[in-house]
């Protein structure tokens, strides 16, 4: 099982939760897991072409995925996946 | 330059901690520092610089004092709405410690104007709401080699950390390359937000500002921040630097300020 941790700007996709826990063995794979149970939620996370946004960035436990394998990152379970979006408010 | 008799009451609760004292009293009177935006974030932080003798305040906001302010914008009153928020926070700050410089500059900064402005002070803190504005500022430290310390927030979240690339440290575009296309996150004012979310976010910033000017404590330029109210959670990730970043990495693309940087703001 792995938490991931959801920002606020994506709480509405996920019925307002803060926090979910699924099953994945990548990055990857946790982005269409979660698809599946919060539908629209990759178009957040992903370009058209797949690709993780470039103002979104994701985290395994406290590390950057685009400094790990990026999508390839593989998961275990007892890992944090943090989604930590730009934010610009003042 | 030296503490006044006065000062020397003023700051005595400064002056007796070991990490300050005298000298370090007298680095934040000589210090200069300017906030980029006068709102929910620079108004908190600007009102703990200026008790905290923060020699010279630069205020660069081109907005006036609206009613919806005020539920955040505490530098700002019911007296002032409509005045420049600049010349509304001057107000402010002098009234709470009249032996300091303000400065106030009632306008948006841009390519333009940003460079001059920014090289006049030491420390920038980044309390603006957008991501052009945010883009910019980042940019326009790297080039002046001026210390950065941004913070953000959204409705019960906040996201704070200092930028530093002429100390080795990474830029705000390590972490976030580029900015989003409209549309795809909320980023303007008329986005709701926690109003004591601001307190705090533009408090730590504050706070961050004190230790790089006397030179004191843990920086936070190698990690983000991200504050969540609701769960009352502090969380730090990594923030390394990016070696193929557009502005501080070893090829970059970004060599001035003249690239395009409206991002527009719609939710
Ligand atoms: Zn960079």
């Amino acid at each position: 099982m792995i938490k991931v941790r959801i920002p606020t700007p994506l709480r509405p996709l996920t019925k307002n939760q803060g926090e979910v826990d699924v099953t994945a063995g990548s990055i990857a794979d946790l982005v269409n897991t979660l698809e599946a149970s919060y539908p629209g939620i990759k178009a957040r996370l992903c370009d058209d072409s797949g690709e993780l946004r470039r103002f979104v960035n994701i985290y395994v436990n406290e590390e950057d995925i685009r400094f790990l394998k990026g999508k390839d990152t593989a998961l275990k379970s007892g890992d944090e996946v943090s989604i930590v979006p730009a934010i610009a408010g003042g | 330059m030296e503490l006044t008799e006065s000062e020397i009451q003023r700051y005595s609760r400064h002056i007796i901690l070991q990490d300050v004292g005298g000298k370090g009293q007298l680095k934040l009177k000589r210090a200069k520092v300017l906030l980029i935006g006068a709102g929910g974030l620079g108004s908190p932080a600007g009102l703990y610089l200026a008790a905290a003798g923060i020699g010279t305040i630069g205020l660069v906001d081109g907005d006036v004092v609206d009613l919806s302010n005020l539920q955040r914008q505490i530098m700002h009153s019911t007296a002032t709405l409509g005045k420049p928020k600049v010349e509304s926070g001057k107000k402010t700050l002098s009234a709470i410690n009249p032996e300091i410089t303000i400065n106030a500059y009632h306008q948006l900064v841009d390519a333009e104007n940003i460079l001059p402005l920014v090289s006049q002070y030491d420390i920038v803190l980044d309390g603006s709401d957008n991501f052009t504005t945010r883009f910019l500022v980042n940019d326009a430290c790297f080039f002046a080699k001026k210390t950065l310390i941004s913070a953000s927030m959204f409705r019960f979240e906040g996201q704070l950390t200092t930028i530093k690339p002429h100390a080795g440290y990474p830029c705000y575009r390590c972490l976030y390359p580029e900015p989003p296309p409209a549309g795809l996150v909320p980023n303007c004012q008329e986005a709701g937000v926690l109003g004591v979310l601001a307190g705090t976010m533009g408090i730590l910033q504050a706070s961050e500002a004190i230790k790089e000017i006397l030179g004191t404590g843990e920086t936070i330029a190698d990690k983000l921040l991200i504050y969540d109210a609701l769960d009352m959670k502090f969380r730090k990730v990594g923030r390394p630097k990016d070696p193929a970043c557009p502005l501080c990495g070893s090829n970059p693309k970004i060599k001035d300020l003249s690239m395009d940087y409206t991002v527009s703001c719609t939710i």
